[in-house]
């Protein structure tokens, strides 16, 4: 552990700003676009779940049309 | 297919076609020189009219002044073609498309790039070159502007098809128009210091031989997606 | 030879490769990231000129990287969708572009919060930042060329042709630029040489590459995964694998 104490490792050597200003915009870029790509996923599959729904439904109402 | 056609004369006849409609119109070769004249005269007012400082920019200033009044013309490089469905024509001819999309990305460069080269000693004197820079300027144009006119019809080609290609297509094409504008720039300058500028415009030279051979091919599938 | 790729060709069994893959890369993400983070934050050594601040190395200089193998494997994928006509190589472009564009974006912002400390500005117009700048650039182009189209048969297509343009332009931008800058105003930044460095730091900077690679690869699956859906959603496969729940 190169670092004394929390606040010393947080100070980064007087550089603290800079280190973790690029490794908070660093995660912040990974994390939205790991989850929004995640989003698009589930969004998509739901999209597609709904789409076979209307599908049913639609089937069902033409089959009680010919009943 | 009987070889009536020949090569050269599918060439002639689509450039011709290009300009002749050009000059019928003439605001298309107007309007990019006025553009140019208008971002020359832009910038001794916004910087101050210092001759010394104007020298040392002018390079610069001309060279960007080049690529916008380039781009204002490429829009409606294939657009009008693809409206009145000429260019499927083009594409269902038996004629290679590279051929037709070389005559008119020339066509294009006879209509902005040339007026361009020929004004440019009136340009430099604006900016108060002096006449070793001038002969670069007119020289980095002359191998320049053609090279833009290739790039840009790539980007021109990928955004025929697009409602609003225009602002889409400068955001593509002003990247791949760096290197140019570096070593014309460059060359302009070290010719304003009396020194050799052949190197910067070997390598213009060498990106625009590159450009004739690859950039037909880019094209022409490019303008195969639009169409399609 | 490419009989055991040909199969890959179609959707459903790249999306089924998708998922073996993904629990590897994403292992190799985790465990890197967490201990390259850890190591480089906390355990490697000060550097004795730059003090603490040559920290950001260990995610500028992977960013950095990936964003240029990122690159390189979306104009592959190009070359691949155009010449073979192959349509999971046009998903695969357009998949990679965003996860590229994303570490060109942090290699630019580290850079400049690296170059803040060390050489008093925010950005400087050196040779490497410009190139990075430009091939930012470069990945906004497909991305929004892909996204002006309609038709995304055609959109793909185009982001192909525009990638593998852009990957012609590339080595001689990236020339040009660093002969501008050295004409301009001669080198700023010391070469960083890998073999000069020792390897208590060696060792994390390597961790942290390995890391962001994993990392590009998951999200590059994921977005595969999507654009693969998304493509095929009328197909009865991707209904019964929806109506699975998965």
């Amino acid at each position: 552990m190169q670092f004394e104490s929390l606040n010393e490792f947080l100070a980064m050597g007087g550089y603290g700003f800079y280190v973790w200003l690029s490794f908070g915009s660093c995660a912040a870029i990974l994390l939205a676009l790991f989850f929004s790509s995640l989003r698009d996923g589930s969004k998509l599959r739901h999209e597609v779940r709904a789409q076979m729904k209307r599908e049913e439904r639609i089937k069902k109402a033409k089959q009680q049309e010919q009943v | 297919m009987t070889a009536q056609h020949s090569y050269w004369q599918l060439f002639t006849s689509v450039y011709s076609k290009d300009v002749t409609l050009a000059f019928r119109q003439r605001s298309e070769i107007v309007n990019p020189l006025l553009f140019f004249l208008i971002v020359i005269t832009l910038f001794p007012l916004a910087i101050g009219p210092e001759p010394a400082l104007l020298k040392r920019i002018a390079p610069g200033i001309i060279w960007v002044a080049a690529l916008l009044s380039t781009m204002l013309g490429l829009d409606k490089l294939f657009r009008d073609d693809y409206n009145d469905g000429s260019l499927e024509q083009l594409i269902a001819s038996p004629y290679p498309l590279s051929l037709s999309v070389l005559a008119k990305v020339f066509a294009h460069w006879t209509i902005t790039g040339l007026p361009m080269v020929l004004m440019a000693p009136m340009f430099a004197l604006l900016m108060n070159l002096d006449s070793q820079a001038l002969g670069a300027t007119v020289l980095t144009l002359l191998i320049g502007t053609p090279l833009l006119s290739f790039i840009g019809a790539i980007g021109a080609a990928l955004t025929v098809g697009l409602q609003k290609g225009g602002i889409l297509m400068s955001l593509l094409v002003l990247p791949l128009y760096i290197p140019v504008l570096i070593f014309a720039t460059s060359a302009i300058d070290t010719s304003s210091m009396s020194l050799a500028y052949g190197g910067q415009l070997a390598i213009l030279g060498a990106m625009l031989a590159v450009a004739c051979v690859c950039a037909p091919i880019a094209i022409s599938s490019a303008l195969k997606v639009s169409v399609s | 030879m490419w009989k055991w790729l040909h199969p890959y060709a179609k959707a459903e069994r790249a999306y089924q490769l998708c998922n073996t893959l993904m629990p590897y890369f994403a292992v190799v993400t985790v465990v890197c990231l967490v201990v390259g983070w850890v190591w480089g934050l906390a355990y490697a050594p000060a550097d004795y000129q730059q003090k603490d601040s040559y920290r950001i190395i260990f995610i500028h200089v992977p960013s950095a990287i990936l964003s240029m193998g990122a690159y390189s494997s979306m104009a592959i994928a190009a070359v691949i969708a155009l010449v073979w006509q192959i349509r999971n190589a046009e998903l695969a472009v357009i998949a990679i572009a965003p996860v590229g564009a994303a570490m060109t974006a942090i290699a630019l912002i580290t850079g400049a919060a690296w170059g803040k400390p060390m050489w008093g500005a925010w950005w400087v117009w050196d040779a490497r930042l410009t190139s990075e700048l430009i091939l930012l650039f470069l990945y906004l182009g497909v991305l929004s060329l892909y996204h002006a189209f309609e038709d995304k048969k055609s959109a793909g297509r185009a982001a192909c042709i525009l990638a593998v343009v852009g990957v012609i332009n590339l080595p001689i931008i990236h020339f040009s630029v660093e002969w501008w800058n050295t004409l301009h105003q001669g080198a700023t930044i010391t070469k960083f040489d890998t073999s000069a460095i020792d390897s208590s730091m060696l060792w994390p900077l390597l961790i942290n590459i390995a890391a962001f690679a994993g990392f590009v690869g998951v999200v590059t699956l994921i977005r595969l995964k999507n654009e693969i859906l998304q493509c095929e959603r009328h197909r009865p496969w991707v209904r019964e694998l929806v109506g699975r729940g998965e």
